[in-house]
């Protein structure tokens, strides 16, 4: 069976012109950009350090892009993944902090639990207003980020600091996803086993979407509502559902971030993860593996803006302005799905053509 | 400058289908030329490429005797061509002189007097009878038709092209839009028609092209030449328009419904005490106008409506509490009055289209997972037995197949469910006469194989034609419960559907 690279073709086109937009911006700086580039590309590949914490990076993005990209293929727009990473990692943060005397087997599990619970809590509500309610999931999550925000505030200022009113103690090092002996391989990188949640949860999500019955009865809600109620698939359940697994992934973003990459809770910040997520599921064409490798892109764009910066003149804002114009892209990439589809006829016309024509 | 349009030596090629291939048309101003083929022959691609839908591959289009590249519908609105198309493209909660201003460039607030004088006059020149004031969402699928025409006059379309127009109208919507036709071409207008009803051509064509496969068979005069002979082009072979129907034998009752009560989206009772009972090796079609209660009868037996109050049995089972899911598997199949909205997930393939009912069941799935293979294989055994015409076979996405082969791909797989009860609501809707043909015959296999079938439908035809027996609703109530026999024609049919009795005819 050919497949259909349309999807792949269309995001590695919204990234070239990424990236030709971001080399005219470092011209613009006065900046050589192909030294700029070199750097940037160095600062995330140069050493196992660097390279461990594109990974890390990654790690959070994945999972909340994951969660957009599941909830869209579904036929959802889940906007809360944010406001489900906090309550994922707020749940694995008290759990970590209130249980430090557990063994590390039976503590991780139970972390790894309660942030999925936590997300998919989040999920479900928006998900139930939906269902019961017709409430537009959108207004439901944006809604929900902000609950989650101020719980996290008073939660945390009430139960959880330690030396700072506005953080959570650190958990325990039996409590963090890190790996002493993974972190002293890389010398001292961030990336912890986060990353493995991570890809597990692509591979895990690509088997339901594709494979199962589960997936089948999602995507049908996801296409024509009318169609699936008539083949007698509940919709409201499969809403709910989809809510719910949109909601966990973005939990366990939450506790690969909260108790992995990061070792305590910051009060008062809603994690750009949540929303970055967006950009990652549309770069990756809502696919699992394009999710995977968009946020890897992400995290390396992220990794090596700082060792740009501080080898050329280029202000690191450049990377960030680099992925903005990439989303731009992707966002409006009907522009580049018609340039290749006319490129595609074009070619088979010319084949036919030399191939000695057809009437 | 002898013809007004002309499609010359068209080619355009879709993955796995050559629509069109080498096809010419020509048009004369002030004719009405129809465009007669198979569904999937390629009609609708045609004349997208002649509105700016599609680009052709190769080929050339004259206008008024000049070559014209059309790349948008924008360039077709300059040249003077207009399209209504199946589906209309209308805002529901805009009115209809909104509509019809809306994307035209001389402003929107300012000259909304002008522009609803305008239509007015339209309206009256070409007896339309439109109240420019009304909403969409208020008025009939006719009316929002005939917005759709005045959107194109008020443009100065000089070239309407109709797709399929009487596809969702009644027999007396149709009345009317000829005699508009009729007017429009008095006024030096030139129309395309598309249409799989032969007698409508023959009433108002005045030249016919015949496309098979992407390619033209001939252009014939249609004064000329007799239906049958234009049905023979169509298809390549000889077409019966009698239905041959073994000896009816009707068995035990599959379908019993006693004392339904059901609301209608008004949130009126649509259906009032209605009881019915349909049995083995039976149709039973239910005649009468749109809208008086048939939806709503069939939403209430498949479970898509809530029941107020009464009964549905099935093989005298009580099903009334069952979900969707469980009255499917009680032995229910259902062909859907709304085949793209009910009937098919549009993105999807056909091999995932066929197992909507199934997916979860063994073989085509197993603990959870599904069964690619067996989904596929299954597949190919409809594809071939219905003649679903795909370009990608089992891969093609539903929404890649003309709007016949998507009913006959409905067809296959309900039939293909092989239940005791088979409700086809409207099957032949949008068929050529070809199609139709086939898919009478396998409702027709059906009774005789000893299934209840319960055919719902607004051609009258089609259920004097297929019944054994004729219920005839109205304002969702049971008029009558006939025999179709000698004892009754299309006339005592048609008073029934307006409400009279036998007992009161005279
Ligand atoms: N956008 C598309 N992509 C791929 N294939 C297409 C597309 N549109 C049409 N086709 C294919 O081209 C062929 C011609 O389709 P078309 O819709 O023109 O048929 P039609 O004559 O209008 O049929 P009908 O009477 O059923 O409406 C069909 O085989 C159809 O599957
Ligand atoms: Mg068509």
């Amino acid at each position: 069976m050919k497949k259909d690279y349309t999807g792949v073709i269309k995001s590695l086109g919204a990234v070239f012109l990424g990236l030709l937009a971001g080399a005219v911006l470092m011209a613009a700086v006065g900046a050589n950009p192909i030294k700029g580039y070199i750097y940037l590309f160095q600062g995330g590949f140069k050493s196992f350090e660097r390279l461990g914490n594109v990974f890390a990076i990654s790690t959070a993005l994945i999972l909340t892009g994951l969660s957009v990209a599941f909830a869209f293929r579904t036929g959802l727009f889940n906007i809360g993944a944010s406001g489900q990473m906090l309550m994922g990692g707020l749940a694995a943060t008290a759990v970590a902090l209130t249980f430090d005397n557990l063994p590390r087997i039976i503590l991780l599990p139970f972390m790894f639990i309660v942030a999925l619970l936590g997300g998919a809590l989040w999920g479900i509500i928006p998900g139930l207003l939906k269902a019961k309610f017709n409430v537009h999931e959108v207004v439901a999550t944006i809604m929900m980020n902000w609950i989650a925000y101020w719980i996290v505030y008073y939660t945390v200022k009430a139960y959880f600091t330690a030396g700072l009113e506005t953080e959570t103690a650190s958990i325990s090092a039996a409590a963090q996803l890190r790996l002493p002996w993974l972190t002293d391989f890389l010398n001292g990188s961030y990336l912890n086993m986060g990353i493995l949640i991570a890809i597990g949860s692509v591979i895990i999500i690509k088997l339901i979407l594709d494979k199962t019955t589960l997936g089948y009865e999602l995507k049908a809600v996801g296409f024509n509502r009318h169609a699936a109620r008539y083949a007698g698939i509940k919709v409201n359940r499969s809403i709910i559902l989809s809510m719910m697994i949109a909601g966990g992934l973005a939990g366990l973003a939450g506790l690969t971030y909260y108790t992995g990459y990061s070792i305590n809770m910051q009060i008062g910040v809603l994690p750009v993860q949540g929303f970055d997520g967006i950009a990652v599921a549309l770069l990756g064409a809502t696919t699992p593996w394009g999710v995977f490798f968009a946020a890897t892109f992400f995290g390396l764009l992220h990794a090596g803006k700082g060792f740009m910066s501080a080898n050329t003149v280029i202000p690191p804002q450049i990377a960030d302005t680099i992925i903005a114009i990439i989303i731009y892209f992707t966002a409006t990439s009907l522009f580049i799905e018609k340039l290749w589809v006319r490129f595609k006829t074009k070619r088979a016309e010319t084949k036919k053509i030399k191939s000695g024509g057809d009437e | 400058m002898e013809y007004i349009v002309e499609m010359l030596n068209i080619r355009k090629e879709f993955p796995g289908v050559l629509a069109n291939d080498n096809v010419t048309i020509q048009l004369k101003q002030g004719e009405i030329l129809a465009l007669l083929g198979e569904n999937g022959a390629g009609k609708s691609t045609l004349m997208s490429i002649l509105f700016g839908l599609y680009h052709l591959d190769k080929g050339m289009i004259k206008v008024r005797g000049k070559e014209v590249s059309i790349n948008n519908p924008n360039d077709a609105n300059n040249l003077g061509i207009g399209m209504v198309h199946q589906h209309f493209q209308l805002v529901e909660t805009f009115t209809v002189t909104e509509n019809i201003i809306m994307g035209v460039e001389d402003g929107f607030v300012l000259n909304r007097k002008t522009a609803g004088n305008k239509i007015k006059k339209l309206s009256v020149q070409y007896g339309l009878n439109i109240n420019p004031n009304e909403k969409i969402e208020n008025i009939s699928v006719g009316m929002q038709q005939r917005v759709e025409i005045l959107k194109m006059l008020y443009r100065n379309a000089e070239v309407l092209i109709f797709d399929e127009p009487t596809a969702v109208l009644t027999p007396q919507e149709i009345h009317e839009l000829m005699q508009i036709m009729r007017n429009l071409i008095k006024d030096g207008k030139s129309i395309i028609l598309i249409t799989h009803k032969l007698k409508e051509i023959k009433e108002i064509a005045d030249i016919c092209t015949v496309i098979r496969r992407g390619k033209v068979i001939g252009t014939v005069d249609v004064e000329k030449t007799t239906l049958m002979q234009m049905a023979e082009m169509m298809v390549g072979r000889e077409i019966s328009f009698s239905v041959e129907k073994g000896e009816y034998k009707a068995g035990d009752t599959v379908l019993e419904i006693e004392n339904l009560n059901v609301l209608n989206n008004q949130k009126t009772l649509g259906l009032k005490n209605f009881s019915l009972g349909v049995k083995r090796g039976e149709i039973l079609g239910v005649a009468g106008v749109e809208g008086n209660g048939q939806t709503e009868l069939v939403e209430a037996i498949t479970g898509l409506r809530k029941i107020e109050s009464g009964s549905v049995k099935i093989h005298s089972k009580d099903i009334t509490k069952y979900s969707i899911r469980r009255r499917n598997e009680a032995g229910l199949a259902h062909i859907p009055e709304d085949r793209q909205k009910f009937g098919l997930v549009m993105d999807y393939d056909l091999g995932e289209n066929f197992v909507l009912k199934t997916y979860y069941q063994e073989p085509y799935s197993k603990n959870g997972f599904l069964k690619k293979d067996v989904i596929d294989k299954h597949a190919e055994k409809i594809i071939a037995d219905f003649d679903v015409r795909a370009g990608k076979g089992v891969k093609s996405p539903a929404w890649a197949l003309s709007g016949g082969n998507q009913q006959k791909a409905i067809l296959g797989r309900e039939i293909d469910l092989d239940t005791d009860l088979l409700i086809a609501v409207q099957p032949t809707r949008g068929l050529d006469v070809g199609a139709i043909e086939y898919i009478h015959k396998r409702l027709v296999e059906q009774r005789d194989s000893g299934k209840a079938v319960l055919l719902v439908s607004l051609e009258l035809d089609e259920i004097m034609d297929l019944s054994d027996r004729i219920a005839v609703v109205n304002s969702g109530e049971l008029i009558e419960l006939v025999d179709n026999d000698e004892s009754i024609d299309e006339n005592d049919i048609g008073l029934m559907m307006a409400g009279v009795k036998r007992g009161e005819q005279q």
